[in-house]
């Protein structure tokens, strides 16, 4: 059986309000339960071509989640199919508490508070973050504020998640278990990224931008043997393609 | 960076700690607005409140040292403004000097019209105080939504709460990475530079209430701020909330 497509992008054009261009002819089909890497130096569009996936900006060219247009009536029903986490976690965490942060979006879905009540446990269970409820968000770790950033669409239960630079600026540490975390969550995620460990370990293609333009789409096992397109990005060629046979346990024999 | 500079005491375990925020935020309005009203001449009222309002201080186990000194840091402010009132007010002359240069003198309404400022601006100051230093902010916000302040206001302050600690973080950085690259010299290139910064505060504080903005329609928001609200009205709201009554009816007893 052919796994149905949940994101579907065509010819897609961003150019910024002051004149600058963000995407060209972008092209992208993700199916459901995927984890696709978007990968690009700084300015390749990657963060762009994310607020694409559920309005935040509208370019020319046609956006489908799960069958659906991505158009102005249409945008209440997609923001609750697709998860979108912003880089800076004090952007995504605007309520005076963990548990006002985490409530939010289910509140706006119209659930009622007992719902909302367990939502928002499950989702804080998921990040590890019991406890963490009346919590504000400037006491928080900067691992912590990541961890919660996240929890705010998990609560909302969407089938598609949208994470820009999910580690960025975390220890280590932090990065390691934050992305344990995300591993274990079932939904079909798209993630911008810097990091390398992070995509071999959760993601089983990755798409390369630069310059606006899709270059390459292509799985991470061929990725990590692409000497000439690493280095072109600025990636250590022997060090990825150690890490990825390193990893190849975590991943089970079918990536 | 940590701060707690809002509501530092508002985690102690005192009964009034523990009291409902609608019943504080009820009870401390009402000596507010009783303190107000009174006429500038009612030792007795100032009185009552200022013992009531230490009461209430030393039951919630707060340092009464610090509430003095919280107080004493508004004063000044309060002072200058209030101190030109007798030179300025026309009316029974209070005392008068001769500076050299021509006559000052005092009016004795003047006089009236500072202390009334004074005595009713340090209550003030000291209800509000003992409000945030026994309910966290968050509570204290919700508390007055329940009680029907207005939405828009209510908003205000919760982002305000939530974002003060930002900037506060981001004028540090600023002043840090001035002073890291020598800043000194005239009098003139410190205004300059000073101007700079906070046209930049201005500007990454304006992207980031974009970005906020945009976080929130992403998950659902639709101009309408969802409520939740938790609270109970035991027998020790509805005791604290006798004092209401209480006061009222001191205030036209000696009004």
């Amino acid at each position: 059986m052919k796994p149905d497509k949940v994101i579907e992008i065509v010819h897609l054009s961003y150019t910024y309000p002051d004149g600058r261009p963000g995407l060209k002819d972008v092209d992208l089909e993700v199916h459901r339960q995927e984890s696709v890497a978007i990968l690009g130096p700084n300015g390749a569009g990657k963060s762009t071509l994310l607020y694409h996936l559920n309005g935040t900006l509208t370019g020319n060219g046609t956006v489908r989640i799960l069958g659906l247009p991505v158009e102005k009536k249409n945008l209440k029903d997609i923001r609750r199919r697709v998860g979108l986490v912003f880089q800076n976690p004090e952007d995504q965490l605007f309520c005076p508490t963990v548990f006002d942060d985490v409530a939010f979006g289910p509140l706006n879905m119209g659930f009622a508070r007992e719902e909302v009540d367990q939502r928002v446990a499950r989702a804080l269970e998921v990040m590890g973050l019991q406890g963490f409820e009346e919590r504000s968000a400037h006491h928080l770790s900067e691992g912590e504020k990541k961890r919660v950033a996240l929890a705010t669409v998990l609560s909302m239960d969407s089938e598609i998640l949208a994470l820009d630079e999910p580690t960025d600026n975390l220890d280590p540490a932090g990065s390691r278990s934050l992305v344990e975390r995300i591993r274990r969550i079932p939904q079909t995620k798209v993630i911008v990224t810097h990091h390398l460990p992070l995509v071999l370990d959760l993601c089983a293609r990755a798409i390369l931008l630069e310059a606006g333009r899709k270059i390459e789409d292509l799985s991470t096992r061929d990725l990590v043997r692409d000497r000439n397109l690493l280095e072109r990005f600025g990636f250590d060629a022997d060090f990825a393609l150690w890490m990825y046979e390193r990893r190849q346990p975590l991943r089970g024999p079918n990536s | 960076m940590k701060h707690a500079f809002l509501d530092h005491h508002s985690g102690i375990d005192s009964p009034i700690h523990r009291l409902d925020a609608r019943a504080k935020v009820i009870v401390f309005f009402t000596f507010i607005l009783v303190g107000v009203s009174s006429p500038p001449a009612s030792f007795v009222m100032f009185g009552l409140l200022a013992t009531a309002l230490a009461g209430i201080a030393l039951v919630a186990k707060l340092p009464l040292g610090h509430l003095v000194r919280k107080v004493l840091i508004v004063l000044p402010f309060l002072f200058f403004v209030a101190v030109s009132i007798p030179f300025m007010k026309k009316g029974e002359v209070g005392g008068s000097y001769d500076l050299g240069f021509g006559g000052v003198s005092v009016s004795q309404s003047g006089l009236w019209v500072l202390w009334n400022v004074l005595i009713k601006a340090v209550l003030s100051v000291f209800s509000i105080l003992l409000l945030y230093s026994t309910t966290p902010f968050p509570k204290m916000i919700k508390g007055m939504e329940k009680l029907y302040f207005p939405k828009i206001f209510i908003v205000l302050i919760s982002f305000m709460y939530r974002y003060s600690f930002i900037l506060v973080d981001e004028i540090q950085r600023m002043k840090r990475a001035r002073d890291a690259r020598g800043f000194g010299g005239k009098w003139l290139w410190q205004a300059k530079t000073l101007g700079h910064m906070i046209g930049t505060l201005f500007l990454r504080s304006f992207h980031r209430g974009e970005m906020v903005y945009l976080a929130m329609l992403s998950r659902g928001y639709d101009g309408t701020l969802p409520e939740i609200f938790s609270g109970r009205w035991g027998r020790g709201e509805i005791l604290f909330l006798t004092v209401v009554p209480f006061l009222l009816y001191l205030r036209f007893l000696l009004g």
